[in-house]
């Protein structure tokens, strides 16, 4: 088992996230997020979706996705060729004691500092999984409001 | 809506009206469309199936917003398991009022999305045009299936200059039909291999119309065939290289070519748990070849050797060719031994002097009724008796729920058939507990003056179920009785059915004579005794 980063092309039709969601679940295929957007051409959104299994389960989620007729074009990502971003927003708790280390820890992950009030601090940062797992183990001790990430986008290099 | 209909040939259409589909069927009464009123839209769908499949062509079912259209699930999951080409029409509340709750209001894209190929809600009526013209292609093309449409009622009264559009651009949809030059090559190669080869037919052998073709095949390189349900007909049943239905309830002769194959050729079939519940054990005995034209079929439920997205047909007609150079005798004297074995086998457990063998009433039947008798059946044992023991001698003549099973689909499958097909034989094949499920179609039956013909194997219980209790949960039996069951003469009276029924095997013949002669609609009741099983015990010098 592990992630796989499907870059998904769609016509931009109401009700085809539902589709795609619902025969994630119906046919028990383990979905660790769904980012999607516009693309370049109008009336097209690119997802990209990133599953859990193994080799046999994601050939079968991707022919059952391609029978799904808005769907255009499915591309398994390949790790090493492909660039993946995610970005989260996290609004920490800051008080006079946490406040500087909260601070020193965004600034080595390179977060900015987008909110900031007399007992809060929120941060944005974008990066790979595991840099996103890493700032937010570091973070846990020091009081966690609120976490949202918009999931992993994905890219295939040049 | 109507237009459209008429441009892509339709001629008889199933459904049942409603407020929110009432434009659509004001503009029918000015159209040659002949439509059939059925009992429910459960029964629309069934019909339009049944209609699909005896006539070769796209069935077309309508109904209603809300209670009508979530009637017609059961029909359309049921056409998409078994991939039957299908359109279908609901009517859906006004524009401005979607996502209201409004009265007769149900989401039925959301809800058929699991059972249909495609589906659309209308936004516009400029859409229609190219919707229909994308419907009745989807429904008909790859792999078949249904493809519903929901037009709300005020796009159905809005006025447009219909023009059908030349040709579909679907990028997302381009069935894959010819095959890879280097996988024919390597097919050719297991064969030449092999040394106990078998052929498995599916239902997709019969919806790419590669029945014909595949026979040739079987002729020219003399090697056993099998089917799954949905492939029966695909081959004659008194084919020679033909050994019968596999899986849990197939025949011997076919699970045993099945088990001890060394290449295993699937042609159209989706190795469904009820065809092929060891596919893994069967993978790593023999070299399995799998031919299908959806490429999601292809490594879902086992993991071929080979694997060829292509139509059968192309498949076919290449592998025609040339026969390739093995030596396969040792194993059809094999086969040969099983299949004779299995013809004079006399497959009844019961015999009574008060009751009727369904078996031999089907074999009797079979030697009895034309060779393009139209057969459907229900779900149960009278399903799998019809299967095993009448012979299916032409493609698309065997009608029945493979996938889905659902009881209730014969009796409206076959007032569609008999729609499709009004000069042969339909018959129904049914039992008392299914029967009931579509009872009201009766009415549509005599409403349509459609001599269908009813065969009841009534044992006045739900049999299947029976038998599952009586076989592994220790003769408890739960809620399985039908003993209240009413008196079927009467209501084949009120229907304006002729009604006989027999309980003795002796009287099996005159019986199907009468049926077969009948000039309308024919009701046969046969009395069957409670304990005759589907799966006949197979004795131990029987098993080589």
């Amino acid at each position: 088992m592990k992630p796989y980063h499907l870059s998904v092309l769609v016509n931009n039709h109401a009700g085809l996230l539902a589709k795609v969601a619902g025969l994630f679940s119906r046919r028990h295929f383990n979905i660790d997020s769904l980012a999607v957007g516009v693309a370049e051409t109008p009336g097209q959104s690119r997802m990209t979706i990133v599953v859990n299994g193994d080799e046999q389960m994601v050939e079968q989620v991707v022919r059952q996705l391609d029978k799904l007729i808005d769907v255009l074009e499915i591309e398994v990502l390949p790790d090493q060729q492909s660039v993946q971003r995610e970005l989260l927003l996290i609004k920490m708790s800051a008080s006079p004691e946490t406040r500087s280390e909260i601070l020193q820890v965004a600034e080595i992950f390179r977060a900015h500092i987008v909110d900031v009030s007399h007992d809060s601090l929120t941060l944005e940062v974008t990066g790979q999984a595991d840099k996103i797992a890493a700032f937010l183990n570091l973070l846990q001790p020091l009081g966690i409001r609120q976490v949202i990430r918009t999931g992993t986008v994905a890219i295939r290099r040049s | 809506m109507v237009r459209a209909l008429e441009l892509e040939g339709v001629t008889t259409v199933f459904g049942y009206p409603g407020a929110a589909i009432c434009p659509f069927y004001d503009a029918l009464l000015d159209s040659p469309i002949h439509h059939v009123l059925t009992r429910n839209e459960q029964g629309a769908a069934h019909a339009a199936s049944g209609y699909a499949r005896a006539g070769h062509t796209t069935g077309v079912c309508i109904a209603t917003s809300g209670p009508g259209a979530t009637n017609l699930i059961t029909g359309i999951a049921t056409a998409y398991m078994d991939s039957i080409p299908m359109v279908a029409i609901t009517g859906q509340v006004a524009s401005d009022l979607i996502g209201s709750d409004s009265f007769q209001e149900a989401d039925i894209t959301g809800a058929t999305s699991p059972f249909t190929k495609h589906n659309y809600l209308i936004n516009s009526a400029d859409e229609l045009p190219r919707v229909f013209r994308e419907a009745f292609y989807l429904a008909a093309s790859g792999r078949p299936g249904p493809v519903l449409i929901d037009v709300p009622v005020d796009i159905q009264s809005e006025m447009l200059e219909f023009i059908r559009p030349e040709s579909v651009e679907l990028p997302g949809y381009q069935p894959k039909l010819k095959p890879e030059p280097e996988q024919m090559l390597d097919l050719r190669k297991l064969l030449a291999e092999s040394q106990r080869p078998v052929v498995c037919a599916g239902g997709g052998v019969i919806s790419a119309g590669a029945s014909e073709p595949l026979q040739q095949l079987i002729d020219k390189w003399q090697i056993p065939v099998i089917t799954t349900m949905m492939g029966i007909g695909s081959v004659p049943a008194d084919h020679p290289r033909y050994l019968g239905t596999m899986g849990s309830h197939g025949v011997f002769a076919a699970n045993f070519a099945l088990h001890h194959a060394d290449c295993l050729i699937l042609l159209g079939a989706r190795v469904g748990n009820r065809a092929m519940g060891s596919a893994t054990a069967i993978a790593r005995r023999a070299k399995v070849v799998h031919i299908d034209i959806d490429p999601a079929e292809l490594g879902k439920n086992i993991r071929p050797h080979l694997a060829i997205n292509a139509d059968l047909r192309q498949v076919i007609a290449e592998l025609l060719t040339e026969k390739p150079a093995a030596d396969w005798q040792d194993w059809l004297t094999e086969t040969d031994r099983l299949r004779t074995q299995q013809r004079t086998r006399w497959p009844c457990a019961v015999m009574s002097d008060h009751t009727i063998s369904p078996p031999h009433l089907l074999e009797r039947l079979g030697s009895k009724a034309p060779a393009d008798t139209i057969l459907t059946t229900e779900v149960g044992q009278n399903q799998i008796w019809a299967a095993n023991h009448y012979p299916i001698r032409q493609a698309g003549t065997f009608i029945s729920s493979g996938g889905m099973g659902t009881m209730g689909y014969g009796l409206p499958a076959a007032l569609g058939a008999q729609c499709a097909c009004p000069e042969r034989q339909v018959i129904s094949i049914s039992g008392d507990g299914s029967l009931q499920m579509s009872l009201q179609e009766l009415g549509t039956i005599r409403q349509q003056r459609l001599p269908v013909r009813i065969i009841l194997l009534n044992n006045s219980r739900l049999g299947m179920v029976h038998e599952i209790q009586s076989l592994k949960y220790n003769q408890r039996y739960s809620q399985v009785f039908l003993e209240e069951n009413p008196d079927f003469s009467l209501l084949a009276a009120a229907y304006g059915f002729q009604y006989e029924q027999i309980s003795q095997n002796g009287q099996i013949d005159s019986a199907l004579d009468h049926l077969l002669t009948a000039e309308g609609p024919f009701f046969l009741e046969c009395v069957v005794d409670p304990h005759e099983p589907t799966l006949y015990p197979i004795a131990k010098e029987e098993t080589p």
